[in-house]
């Protein structure tokens, strides 16, 4: 047992040098080939002037007020459209898994909104709402259902049958059995969708500043295309990436949290390092 | 007036390929109140079928089901059923686990508690109140799906296969804990098993179904004096006397769903062997 806990030790301390080998090789190819003018730094700018440009906009403000403010503002309208894209999945997915009748009259529509490339709706919503909040929770709201339903849907499809008849003949309504048993199991399926559904709503926030706003990392991005600043559009991806990591960091505490009654899996271990 | 019974049922299901599969054919029994009825044959011989059918999951093709004199139309409450499979809800605590049949039904969450603890020391389990499902042996958790059902005390208790699942010693053990319970309460149960010394050890009587579709072959009294021990019921003579008779009906039953089964898989089937 002690033998086998050094060798994970070690191994683990082989992987982390590796990976800080992959890191290093790859910024400092990139620093360096920019350096040598290998590869034309206005194109393709170099990691350490977009630190550069990070830490100017954090000091001394960005052309559209403090970076903060920017960062808050994207946040807030990911933040707002992804609870109400995600309460809405979780609904109408409970609902038509359940209801067969539903079921049988969306499907089609579902289809066919699914297929379509729902982040042009994005200009539609600018237009009807202008440059504000609003169109920009819109957006994210409709990139964001989509994926929670689905797995709510299926989630509620895939409920164990022999729990379905227990609770029945323990003596469940209809309406016992799903919130005790139905929402219970589809809930592994739904926190499954918030990992990739929180990433639709960081991009909701931006295609929408992105497309008209006066404010947010969007916006940031398209004032600094507009300069051929390419450290400045780099910059806003590595925040962005930043604002991602937290939240997936926090979806990830949650999941343990809701389903501490899971026995511990075989995937976890990897699901950590992710 | 019987607990039971079945009148001339014939249950068929839709297969696949669009055509239906018998599971019983014109099968009639009775079961009196009180009375503890063992229900053995082949595998495939629509055993667990019987079960569904008088619990009101499925609904019989042709003839009548009869639960203390009324038609089965849909599931009653009356009735406890074991499943063979693990039917404890995975994310529900013990305790949350044997108090959910009063709290669907309407008891106040106190009252229910108090139930469940006391059916939680019934069966053994007092001090593992707030463990998962996960948490326990296979044993355990068969342990808490009697005490899930038994809370309701039902009137008519169907087991399928219950103890199927477990080691040889842990099941002959539950089995006298069964009888213990049994007693407590005195439904009239109808166990399914293809253990027929499991069957004799338990039953007051034993019905033998032929290979499927399944009707009644024979049925058989047990005459061994209660209170029993299990684990050591089967040295005693009747026991074994009992055990020829009933063996003599199975063994055709036995033999012919045997076949059955190895003719189906021959072309594959012979290939492992070679």
């Amino acid at each position: 047992m002690k033998g086998a806990g050094r060798m994970w030790t070690r191994r683990r301390r082989l992987v982390i040098a590796l990976q800080v080998t992959v890191l290093v090789v790859w910024l400092g190819g990139w620093e360096l080939a920019a350096r040598t003018r290998v590869i034309d730094p206005f194109f393709f700018s170099q990691p350490s002037a977009v630190w550069s440009q990070i830490v100017t906009w954090a000091t001394q403000g960005t052309s559209q007020g403090s970076l903060s403010e920017q960062i808050m503002v994207t946040l807030e309208e990911a933040a707002i459209g992804f609870v109400i894209g995600v309460v809405a999945g979780v609904v109408a997915g409970i609902a038509l898994g359940r209801i067969r009748i539903l079921a049988d009259v969306f499907a089609p529509y579902i289809k066919v909104a699914n297929s379509i490339p729902r982040i042009v709706l994005g200009s539609l919503f600018i237009v009807a709402f202008g440059l504000g909040l609003t169109s920009k929770v819109l957006l994210v709201i409709v990139l964001v259902f989509f994926g929670v339903f689905f797995n709510a849907f299926q989630g509620t499809r895939e409920v164990d049958r022999n729990l379905m008849a227990n609770a029945k003949l323990l003596g469940a309504s209809r309406w016992k059995v799903t919130t005790e048993v139905v929402m219970p199991s589809a809930f592994t399926w739904i926190l499954a969708s918030l990992h990739v559904s929180f990433g639709f709503a960081i991009i909701g926030a931006i295609v929408g500043e992105f497309l008209g706003s006066d404010r947010g990392l969007g916006n940031l991005i398209r004032s600094a295309q507009g300069n051929f600043n390419q450290s400045g559009v780099l910059a806003c991806m590595v925040l962005t990436a930043v604002i991602a990591l937290l939240a997936e960091f926090l979806i990830t505490r949650l999941e343990r949290r809701l389903l501490r009654w899971r026995p511990p899996q075989h995937g976890d271990a990897d699901l950590a390092v992710l | 007036m019987a607990a039971i019974e079945l009148r001339n049922v014939t249950k068929k299901f839709a297969t696949a390929d669009g055509g239906t599969f018998t599971a019983l054919k014109d099968i009639s029994l009775t079961v009196a109140d009180g009375q503890f009825c063992a229900v053995v044959g082949p595998t495939g011989c629509g055993k667990s079928t019987t079960l569904t059918l008088i619990s009101g999951l499925e609904s019989p093709s042709a003839g009548e089901v009869f639960v203390d004199g009324k038609p089965v139309a849909g599931i009653d409450t009356g009735t406890g059923f074991v499943f063979q499979q693990d039917a404890v809800f995975p994310w529900k605590s013990v305790l949350d686990n044997v108090s959910a049949g009063p709290l669907f039904r309407g008891v106040d969450k106190s009252a229910a508690r108090a139930q469940a603890r006391d059916w939680i020391r019934r069966v053994g389990l007092s001090g593992f109140e707030d463990r998962y499902p996960h948490q326990l042996s296979g044993g355990m958790r068969k342990r808490v799906a009697l005490a899930q059902t038994l809370i309701n005390r039902p009137r008519v208790l169907l087991m399928d296969e219950p103890f199927g699942a477990l080691d040889v010693q842990t099941r002959s053990i539950m089995s006298t804990e069964l009888l213990n319970l049994w007693d407590q309460t005195r439904p009239a149960v109808v166990f399914v098993t293809h253990d027929l010394e499991e069957a004799i050890a338990l039953a007051d009587n034993v019905i033998v179904l032929t290979a499927g579709p399944g009707t009644v072959k024979a049925e058989f009294q047990i005459d061994l004096p209660r209170p029993r021990v299990v684990q050591e019921i089967r040295f005693d003579p009747r026991f074994v006397a009992t055990y020829e008779r009933i063996w003599e009906a199975l063994r055709d039953e036995v033999k012919e769903a045997y076949a059955r089964t190895t003719t189906s898989v021959a072309p594959d089937g012979a290939r492992d062997v070679a």
